[in-house]
């Protein structure tokens, strides 16, 4: 700017510009406010509508007792959350989602982390191996569940063919409560692993090589490296990871209601499924309203750890 | 070094192995897809018996494709809708200073906390009662903007140096003019990010579309396979792979694709 300016009109000009300048970043500070209007606007419109106003009338129905069309009727305090609370049936959903959850952060962070680890070496063609690993990236719920439902069929699918050619005893996969669960945790896996693996790869390259080196300089073994080196180094992603899948698990629906629609016997019913059950199904808007909030507070409370992490890392 | 050489056959081994179990899934299904149903039923995967009549009979007898089209509109909408907002959104939270911008940015960060999964009682009523209900707009309104994106933009401008806003404001430059100028060119790779992000989102959604629609002109895909396998259909293995591995292959392609200029792009914005 100030080069552009000619020798001539500098005396008069500069104190000129400098003083326009002023006065038009004045008046965008003064016009801050209807732009924060027109862009803030339709964010906080949206989120208004479909995200705190749901909340504060989940948490409203869930004091009252409802009628067929979800509105309220009877305000009945907190009895809904004791009704559920002290229901062997909810304490079974509970119980089933556990299970599930950690049945599927455990498999997928192990599966993940040892995919990642073998992909991170330097060999011919790896390329490919990496490329295949991030697969299930691409797979959707439905045909992740389409695909699994064939392998676990009665007779016809893989697992039962393979125990048929070995003779084993065949196994009613979506039909028996242990081996149902079994089976969602392992397609739940499977789909997460793409993702997952993609993370801990990332996290996997950025570790710094001379550690290693150093490290075998000092004799120590690869698996003396793997739990010394590479997890330390990679244990802020590993968490990330693990509360992302945690969350994700937490908010099965899919998978559940096309493999096993909450069966056999509600083995798996997961959270998710049993509000869905309650509200849409069998009309219970109260009580379903009251699993919701059980079911976010769990959710915000890990999401608030992620949080809290995360902002410890940033700041050190 | 010795010691990798002669680990290297192993290595391969687990690798492909591994390979073997991620891809299982896929191949089974691709495999089957091709084979007549009654083949299937008897459980004779190892039939030669190969052909594309079931894609054939899918594109024919069911809506597939149909769903295939009403989650491309529904997601490249949300996608669409999701960067303008978002992205005006977290502009406005880097950029301008008005009252309650700190208290505003937290409100909105902590929806980030709550799950849309434990909120669809009160929204269905309230797609109800907007008179939404089997519209592609059911699906695309409530998720036209959404927290997370808003928080990722704003990490992302807030990288923006300060001189070029300055610089900005000496040229006379208004914040529409430096948004569209300035700002979206400069975070173009986490716009890149949150493109992709909002899409697969959207296309994977089915709670709400299973709830929100019913009938084949607006059911998305997620939806529709769910459709397809509990009715009649229920048995026609054949049928049913093919129509999955339908909805599969453009997605698998998209992620190879995007992959690679996902990479270049990152590269690109490391160097700068």
């Amino acid at each position: 700017m100030q080069q552009e300016i000619t020798p001539a009109s500098k005396p008069s000009l500069k104190p000129k510009t400098l003083n326009q300048a002023n006065v038009k970043g004045f008046n965008l500070h003064v016009n801050d406010k209807w732009y924060a209007l027109a862009f803030l606007g339709p964010s906080v419109l949206i989120l208004g509508v479909f995200v705190f106003y749901p909340m504060l009338r989940t948490l409203y129905l869930s004091l009252f007792l409802t009628n067929n069309v979800g509105r309220p009727t009877v305000f009945i305090g907190l009895k809904n959350y004791v009704n559920l609370l002290t229901s062997s049936a909810y304490q079974a959903s509970l119980q089933a989602t556990a299970v599930y959850v950690i049945g599927v952060v455990a498999f997928t962070l192990i599966l993940g982390l040892l995919l990642a680890q073998m992909a991170v070496r330097k060999l011919a063609g790896i390329q490919w191996f990496r490329t295949i690993f991030s697969a299930t990236m691409g797979v959707s719920v439905s045909v992740a569940a389409i695909f699994w439902l064939f392998i676990f069929s009665p007779s016809i699918g893989l697992f039962d063919q393979i125990g048929t050619l070995l003779h084993l005893p065949l196994v009613q996969w979506l039909t028996t409560p242990g081996p149902a669960m079994i089976a969602v945790i392992i397609s739940t896996v499977w789909m997460n692993l793409g993702f997952t693996f993609l993370i801990l790869f990332g996290a996997l390259q950025m570790v710094p090589q001379p550690l290693y080196e150093a490290a075998a300089i000092e004799g120590a073994s690869p698996s003396y490296q793997f739990f010394h080196v590479t997890l330390p180094m990679i244990s802020p992603t590993l968490f990330f990871t693990s509360t992302v899948t945690l969350i994700g698990a937490f908010k099965s629906f899919g998978l559940i209601d096309l493999m096993t629609a909450g069966g056999p016997n509600n083995a798996t019913n997961l959270m998710v499924y049993q509000v869905y059950r309650d509200a849409f199904l069998n009309g219970n808007y109260g009580l379903a309203s009251a699993e919701s909030v059980i079911l976010a507070v769990i959710i915000a409370l890990f999401t608030l750890l992620q949080f809290k992490f995360l902002e410890k890392r940033v700041t050190y | 070094m010795i010691q990798t050489k002669t680990r290297k056959p192993l290595r391969y081994l687990v690798l492909i192995l591994l390979a073997v179990i991620i891809l299982g899934p896929f191949i089974l299904g691709f495999w089957t897809s091709l084979l007549p149903t009654a083949d299937i039923a008897k459980g004779a995967l190892w039939s030669t018996h190969i052909s594309f009549a079931n894609y054939a009979e899918a594109v024919k007898q069911t809506a597939i494709l149909r769903y295939l089209l009403n989650s491309f509109v529904i997601s490249t909408l949300t996608m669409a809708a999701q960067l303008l907002f978002c992205s005006l959104g977290a502009y406005a939270f880097v950029f301008l200073k008005f009252k309650g911008r700190d208290l505003l940015f937290y409100l909105i960060l902590a929806t980030m906390m709550l799950p849309f999964e434990a909120e669809v009682i009160p929204n269905f009523a309230t797609v109800r009662q907007l008179n939404l209900l089997n519209h592609y707009a059911v699906m695309v309104i409530p998720f036209l903007t959404s927290a997370f994106g808003i928080f990722m933009l704003r990490q992302a401008f807030r990288q923006i140096p300060p001189e070029l806003k300055e610089a900005a404001d000496v040229e006379g430059l208004n914040h529409w003019q430096f948004y569209w100028r300035v700002t979206l060119p400069y975070a173009r790779i986490s716009l890149f990010t949150l493109a992709a992000y909002s899409f697969l989102e959207s296309w994977n959604q089915y709670l709400w579309p299973m709830l929100t629609t019913f009938s084949d002109k607006f059911r998305p895909v997620q939806d529709g396979l769910r459709q397809l396998q509990s009715q009649e259909t229920f048995n026609n293995w054949g049928m049913i792979q093919a129509s999955a591995v339908i909805v599969v292959v453009p997605t698998l392609i998209v992620l190879f694709v995007g992959q690679h200029y996902f990479k270049n792009g990152l590269n690109e914005g490391a160097t700068k």
